[in-house]
């Protein structure tokens, strides 16, 4: 298009300020991508995320432990059909600059419940036998370097000192929910050290059948209303939910900050766009002249806005897209499977063209309305 | 038939509450191929006069036809079209955009017509080789001197062969020296190319040139051969 040159002319005219312009709406999109991503990965997780299990925690928060005796009697409520504990470790490798989720579980019975913990048998049968030995998922081979059968040694930060683990088993999760960064270790070993507290984090319960799920869960958490410690039972995505919120209010995130981030973007955008276009008010009269319709003078306006708009999407959820498999992020290992859906490319692109539309609009208008004769008085 | 008709045309402008009538009735003819100067004391109308036959204006009341059509009568977006055809203007200053250099300045009217991209090329080096300026084709406006300039706006404005040129005070803001080079190219573009060139001056010099002076006072027609206009001075 023959008239493409004028538009990357005009664009050109203030450099600094273009590339600025197109940062902020890639910075806009690429914020908006990642928040959303937390959302849907979150629902994604939910629909694979076991729906014959059920976690039942202490009502007051996660961060709250329960008494390691609920279990006799959570299993022998109808329905239930199998039950393992966790406990939330929290240690640090290293500098602790990579976190990745550590805890203590009910080995045996956790490993039945999840089958989606997949290991070869011998090193299954290893872990099992070994007190103090541990399983992490393949990606902390290749992010840590460590080998089958080395010793790791973690420094506990709720729970002090030096913990040290044999890596007896290094496991492949059949689904991405699970996560695959993630270890491990025996909570019987657990519990003696922090002195027979008897403590569990959180109790997995397996039910009998997934239209059961309510009831159980009211079942459960019935027994305990009248406790010293009540419990909340839901499903695991609800506690996954529960889980990623611990280090970050992503619906509040999501809410306030990201479309606060995209207004203020769409409001530095305007106003470049409105700048740009009082500038050149004579230069508008001078195309006129030279025969340039109203109709012409805005589509060229428009295009201005929609190329800043659009290299800016690209920028931003293409960045996105790419930069989060990148890393390999998962969310310090809350957000197992951490991807950009479609569905949020779609709504990115969208959201780029009604920012265009919403910044070029009033300049373009303005370019097709103005009057030559006033125009070129006012410049000369 | 004149090439410019002015037929009693009246033109008043607004401004706040008070009305100011610039024309009552002004009748005019500008043959083809004539070279006129429009000259007269500052706010006579010259300007006014230029921008109701460029369709950049209308007239309150009163026809203005160019080629025998009704300027006056048309819509906005023929008159866009209408003046991409018919119509080179040259304004004192402000005439070039600044992010591009002669060369695509001097395309831009081409750009509305339906010429391919190599026939705008030769269009476009003509026009600067007629001007003097074939060497600064890639040079930006602020790389070029204010003569050079208004070469290039006039390139722009003969580029795509229009039947009317109007300048308005294309030398108010130049030197003597190139005053006098815009001012002889205007004449071979009258004597060579038989353009027909409309100019509105305060340069004597300039009228000197033209063959037909014209003097605006008070948006009233005073029409003096050119000797008096020299003798003017
Ligand atoms: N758009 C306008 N609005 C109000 N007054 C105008 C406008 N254009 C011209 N005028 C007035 O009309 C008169 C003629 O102006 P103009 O044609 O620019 O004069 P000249 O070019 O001869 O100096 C002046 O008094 C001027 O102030
Ligand atoms: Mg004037």
């Amino acid at each position: 298009m023959k008239y493409f040159r004028l538009v990357l002319a005009n664009l050109g005219r203030h450099r600094l300020r273009t590339v600025l312009t197109i940062l902020s709406v890639a910075l806009a999109l690429f914020l908006f991508a990642s928040l959303r991503s937390v959302t849907t990965t979150l629902a994604a997780t939910a629909q694979f995320g076991g729906a014959r299990r059920l976690v039942t925690t202490n009502a007051t928060g996660l961060v709250f432990p329960l008494p390691l005796a609920y279990g006799n009697r959570i299993k022998a409520l109808p329905g239930v059909t199998g039950l393992s504990w966790a406990n939330w470790f929290g240690g640090k490798y290293g500098d602790g600059k990579r976190f990745f989720a550590n805890f203590a579980v009910d080995a045996e019975s956790y490993l039945k419940i999840y089958p989606e913990i997949v290991l070869p048998a011998d090193q299954r049968d290893a872990f099992l036998k070994d007190r103090t030995g541990a399983l992490i998922g393949k990606r902390l081979l290749s992010q840590f370097g460590w080998k089958l059968g080395q010793n790791v040694t973690l420094q506990g930060t709720i729970f002090p000192g030096d913990w040290t683990f044999t890596v007896d088993g290094v496991y492949t999760p059949t689904d991405p929910a699970i996560g695959d960064d993630v270890l491990i270790f025996h909570h019987d070993y657990f519990d003696e050290r922090i002195g027979r507290a008897g403590i569990a984090g959180w109790y997995i319960v397996e039910i009998d059948d997934v239209s059961h799920a309510p009831a159980v869960a009211k079942s459960i958490d019935d027994l305990f209303r009248n406790s010293s410690s009540p419990t909340k039972t839901g499903t695991e995505r609800e506690f996954q939910a529960t889980f990623a919120t611990m280090w970050g209010n992503v619906s509040f995130l999501m809410s306030t900050i990201g479309l606060a981030v995209v207004f203020a973007i769409l409001l530095v955008t305007a106003n470049a766009m409105m700048m740009s276009a009082r500038e050149r008010t004579g230069e508008i009269a001078v195309l006129k002249t030279i025969g340039f319709s109203d109709r012409l003078l805005f589509a060229l306006v428009m295009v201005e806005a929609g190329v800043m708009a659009l290299t800016g999407a690209v920028l931003g959820l293409g960045g996105a897209k790419l930069f989060y498999p990148a890393i390999n992020f998962n969310g310090l290992g809350f957000l197992p499977g951490f991807t950009v859906a479609p569905s949020t490319l779609i709504i990115g692109a969208l959201v780029a063209i009604g920012l265009m539309l919403a910044s070029g609009l009033a300049p373009a208008l303005r370019a097709a309305r103005l009057p030559i004769v006033q125009a070129l008085r006012h410049v000369e | 038939m004149a090439l410019v008709e002015i037929r009693d045309v009246y033109k008043s402008f607004q401004r706040d509450t008070q009305r100011i009538d610039v024309f009552t009735g002004l009748t005019l003819d500008i043959d083809a191929g004539s070279f006129t100067a429009l000259m007269g004391p500052s706010g006579s109308g010259k300007s006014t006069l230029l921008n109701l036959i460029a369709g950049l204006d209308k007239p309150t009341r009163g026809t203005v036809r160019v080629g025998g059509e009704a300027v006056s009568e048309m819509s906005a977006s023929q008159l866009a079209a209408w003046r991409a055809r018919h119509i080179g203007f040259v304004f004192q200053s402000f005439n070039l955009l600044p992010v591009l250099t002669a060369y695509q300045n001097v395309e831009l009217p081409l750009l509305l017509t339906r010429l391919s991209g190599k026939e705008r090329n030769e269009r476009v080096k003509i026009a600067l080789d007629v001007v003097g300026l074939a060497d600064r084709a890639d040079h930006y406006p602020r790389q070029l001197s204010g003569g050079q300039e208004q070469r290039t706006a006039i390139a722009r404005a003969i580029v795509a062969d229009p039947t009317v040129m109007l300048l308005d005070e294309p030398t108010g803001q130049l030197d003597a020296k190139s005053s006098q080079e815009v001012l002889a190219l205007l004449q071979r573009l009258n004597s060579e190319f038989t353009k027909t060139i409309i100019i509105v001056t305060h340069d004597a010099h300039a009228a000197e040139r033209a063959k037909m002076v014209l003097h605006l006072e008070k948006g009233d027609l005073i029409e003096k051969p050119r000797a008096t206009a020299a003798a003017m001075r």
